[in-house]
């Protein structure tokens, strides 16, 4: 058997249909290994720069690490990154194979375990996946391919340049020698990876799979059939179930705890106390009193009859109306000014015209349809892990530093995750697991019921945002001030914050990419009182809803069209660069350089323009419809969405249509694309209309989807008209899993506005409209 | 002691029989394929059939279960080929996958009872079935192609 990777080896003649099987069970081990003598060659080296070398890992691009053939010609590609939905465990081994020239039919996916010196960086997150990969990715398939045809070569006495792979398959061209890839994999897997300067990438006309959208996801089968593997769903013989009780109030912790009576209840077998770091320490968990049972129903049972006492610390007095009013407060005064163009005090002063509009964004909990799960085993001085985790390296490093172990001892196993959203990078709940199963000695599956996930989660923030905008007498807008306050993530991380970090006021403030001579953003102190975690575009959202929600305002009150309006700010096609505004410190460009991604007002118009016209903006609509618009960028790429909604005479919502235009530069899968928008539309849906996570004595108010609402197909978007910028390699790639919803929000509430003149500034909607 | 008859194959469970028939299949049987994600009969994720209704197997006792013919994912269709899970397929409608058990189940119910089920039809009894990705457009296409006979 020759493989390139070492971990379990696949039966010889197994042709896997990608489409319906991957190995993540593992297999019989038959053979010898025979492992390619590996010369890493070095970090990837990058056609267009980006910030990848800078993440824990790095990237690595070398086939040895990533690609296995066996005999039958069956390739296994690994893929380091977490599926959560996005596509990525089918998107970055597609394009592997791709540049290989392996036939898809005949290639399975398997998920590495979390090495990041091995696998470069694991942390899935901040849509950087692709952007991040799909360089390395495509390097690491065109030196496999390189190497096979050398292998060939060798074989037939014959120059390289005259052999040529295809369709797996290496082909001599002037005798017609061929020779599949499973005859020549144990000779190729001998060679040296060779180096990255040497490699020649296909030329993408040649490109069978990337950006053809005609290939489903590798897990489609399996997860129609309920054999896709969660991370819910992990099993390690013998193991027991369990449930924790955690302190109501961040910061609260265990006073005593009476086990009498949970102890009582059939199939409960031990009750223990689990460990709590102090508020705040990054993910560590929060500590409380777990119930192991022999199966999770009784451990939820057991659960609800301890006896606990516990002492909830400085935040229970955390109120969201009172926190909300004193926000409103710090947003009226001047705040701490992170970039200042102009002098818009002064021009504000002097305007012919002031608009003025504040906008509040509540709390939102992540409320993945999987719940935080983990199963764990610690026992003989290692810990093997099942992790629903977006960062199986990070998460393994935190296991080893707890449970006093050396990474070497740690595996974390990343099966599917049922939803991410930003919560699964935080890897809280797999320490839990890991406590509880070295206390009692036994391998644990940890769960979240719903109500815990919704109110112990790293809430997305809170925010209230005011813009301040000043036309002079020819209409034209020559002031804008736009106050931020809310807490920040980084409160999470230290104590003492009690400003947005720079990565903050990068998501749609201080990038702000209008034509406004003086343009000032400020950003109100403000301290959290709970545990703030990135959400799915995370401050894009608050900051994105109040820029969008302007300038429709503005187009209001000026008598403007608001999609002209918005062309306006945009202005002449130009880069904007924030570092260069005064005020800037530490310009974020989401931890890439910004000559790659610079901001392109160009695109940001181009997609503004081409999802009105997909819309047919302008267009007479009945009463009660309308259209709005917004389009934002972050991550990199540029997204406008017209929402097209109708409003009954009962103040009843629903949203006909909706036209987003993304403009991602070079991308894999146009059909995974397609999905997130949609997808996002749907989410963006709910938190505008009506999701809200309330505190009351420092507690969260809500428990389950019954009070934490998310969007029903019953009210959900049915027609999101889909529309992505064409783009070849020239363009680099930008992120997709997030970008599309920050438009969506402010694009509804200005349609709304459109069909019923009413104004909408505080999220979510809720009964606003029917009164 | 209670026998469950689970996919066509009898099982036997010691324990407390009050606890949901979701956390016997999954915890006892490793049936994992019906999923956990409310726990309260608010988002679908746990549905299974019982005697040929879709239940919220979260919301049923387990001894209430007991010699009922019960049908998980796992045993809708022997090679994983009811109509729903081919529509299913053909409109790529996962994304993260992890509340499709409970809509295919969910689907599979409405359209055994009603072969061609008006649209509010389907919106009504879809919508006790959560998916936080938003896979709805899709739900959507994949039952209409089944209800036209794909
Ligand atoms: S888990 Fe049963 S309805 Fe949600
Ligand atoms: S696909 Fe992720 S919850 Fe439905």
């Amino acid at each position: 058997m020759t493989y390139m990777f070492d971990p379990e080896p696949i039966p010889a003649g197994a042709i896997v249909n990608v489409s319906r099987r991957f190995l993540l069970k593992g297999a019989v081990a038959t053979g010898t290994l025979v492992l390619g003598a590996s010369l890493l060659p070095g970090r990837a080296m990058a056609e267009w720069a980006t910030g990848a070398g800078a993440m824990p890992g790095g990237t690595v691009n070398d086939p040895h690490v990533y690609i296995a053939i066996d005999p039958s010609g069956l390739v296994t590609i690994l893929t380091n990154r977490s599926e959560m939905g996005t596509g990525v465990r089918t998107s970055l081994p597609m394009v592997v194979a791709d540049e290989m020239e392996a036939d898809w039919s005949r290639v399975q996916v398997k998920q590495a375990p979390g090495d990041e010196t091995k696998y470069g960086n694991q942390d899935t997150d901040g849509s950087r996946s692709v952007r991040h990969f799909v360089q390395p990715m495509r390097q690491c398939g065109a030196a496999m391919r390189t190497m096979l045809e050398q292998a060939a070569a060798k074989r037939w006495g014959v120059d390289p340049s005259e052999v040529k792979a295809d369709n797996h398959v290496v082909v001599h061209l002037t005798s017609g020698y061929k020779a599949g890839f499973g005859e020549l994999a144990a000779a190729a897997a001998a060679l040296l990876t060779p180096p990255v300067s040497t490699l020649k990438l296909k030329d993408p006309s040649q490109f069978r799979y990337i950006g053809t959208g005609t290939i489903s996801i590798v897990d489609l089968h399996d997860i129609t059939t309920g054999h896709a593997p969660y991370g819910i769903d992990a099993k390690i013989p013998g193991m027991k179930f369990a449930v924790v009780a955690r302190p109501p109030v961040v910061g609260g912790k265990l006073v005593s705890f009476d086990a009498t009576e949970a102890l009582k209840v059939p199939g409960v077998e031990k009750v223990v106390e689990v460990k709590g770091w102090p508020w705040p320490s990054k993910f560590m968990p929060v500590g409380g009193v777990a119930v192991v049972a022999r199966n999770t129903g009784s451990a939820i049972k057991g659960r609800e009859k301890l006896q606990i006492v516990w002492d909830n610390g400085a935040n229970a007095t955390y109120d969201s109306g009172a926190f909300r009013k004193a926000m409103e407060e710090t947003a009226s005064q001047p705040g701490l000014v992170v970039r200042n163009d102009g002098d818009a005090d002064a021009a504000l002063k002097s305007a012919a015209k002031v608009v003025t509009a504040q906008y509040y964004i509540p709390h939102l909990s992540h409320a993945t349809m999987e719940p935080p799960s983990a199963t764990v085993n610690v026992a003989d001085g290692k810990c093997v892990a099942y992790a629903a985790t977006q960062s199986p390296g990070g998460c393994r490093d935190d296991l080893a530093k707890i449970l006093g172990l050396s990474v070497d001892d740690v595996t974390v196993n990343v099966p599917l995750l049922g939803g991410g959203f930003g919560r699964k990078s935080k890897w809280d709940y797999v320490l839990e697991a890991a406590l509880v199963s070295k206390t009692v000695n036994a391998p644990i599956k940890l769960t979240w019921t719903r109500e815990d996930d919704i109110q112990h989660d790293f809430y997305h923030t809170v925010s209230v945002e005011r813009i301040d905008a000043g036309v002079d007498a020819s209409g034209k807008v020559v002031a804008w001030r736009h106050r931020s306050v809310a807490p920040s993530i980084a409160s999470t991380f230290k104590a003492g914050v009690d400003h947005e970090a720079p990565f903050e006021l990068g998501m749609g403030l201080v990038d702000n990419p209008f034509d406004i001579p003086n343009l000032r953003c400020e950003n109100g102190a403000c301290t959290a009182h709970t545990r703030i975690g990135w959400f799915r575009s995370v401050s894009n959202i608050p900051h994105g809803f109040a820029v969008q929600s302007m300038v429709a305002e503005l187009a209001a009150a000026l008598g403007r069209d608001p999609k002209d309006m918005l062309l306006t700010l945009i202005g002449p096609d130009r880069i904007v660069d924030p570092r260069k505004s005064p005020g800037v410190k530490g310009f974020w460009n989401y931890g890439d350089p910004f000559d790659t991604y610079p901001i392109d007002t160009a695109r940001l118009r181009r997609v503004a323009e081409r999802a009105a016209q997909a819309a047919g903006w302008g267009k007479t609509l009945p009463k009660g419809q309308g259209l709005g618009i917004a389009a934002h960028r972050s991550f990199l790429t540029y997204v406008a969405t017209v929402a097209h909604v109708a409003v009954d005479d009962h103040g009843n919502l629903s949203v006909p249509n909706v036209y987003t235009t993304m403009d991602c530069g070079f991308h894999i899968n146009p059909e995974r694309i397609r999905s997130q928008i949609e997808g996002a539309a749907v989410m963006g849906l709910a938190l505008a209309k009506n999701s809200e996570i309330t505190f009351k004595n420092g507690r969260v108010e809500q428990q389950n989807f019954d009070g934490f609402m998310v969007a029903r197909i019953d009210e959900a978007p049915l027609h999101v008209h889909v529309d992505i910028v064409p783009a070849d390699w020239s363009v680099p790639a930008s992120g997709v899993g997030e970008p599309g919803l920050p438009p969506f929000a402010p694009a509804l509430c200005n349609a709304i506005f459109a069909a019923t003149g009413k104004r909408i500034r505080s999220l979510p909607i809720g009964q606003q409209l029917s009164t | 002691m209670v026998t469950l008859k689970v996919n066509g194959q009898n099982f036997t469970y010691d324990g407390d029989p009050e606890v949901p028939l979701l956390w016997v299949l999954r915890d006892e049987l490793g049936l994992t394929g019906t999923k956990f994600g409310c726990g309260a009969g608010l988002c679908g994720a746990c549905t299974v059939h019982l005697d040929g209704t879709a239940v919220r197997s979260c919301s049923v006792e387990v001894s209430d279960a007991a010699d009922k013919t019960i049908v998980t994912i796992e045993g809708l269709d022997p090679h994983g080929d009811h109509l729903v899970q081919r529509v299913w397929r053909e409109a790529n409608v996962p994304q993260c996958g992890y509340c499709h058990a409970g809509q295919i189940m969910q689907a599979a119910a409405l359209l055994a009872a009603n072969p061609k089920p008006a649209p509010d039809d389907v919106m009504q009894t879809m919508s006790g079935n959560i998916c936080r990705c938003g896979c709805y457009q899709r739900i959507a296409e994949a039952i209409a192609l089944a209800s036209t006979g794909a």
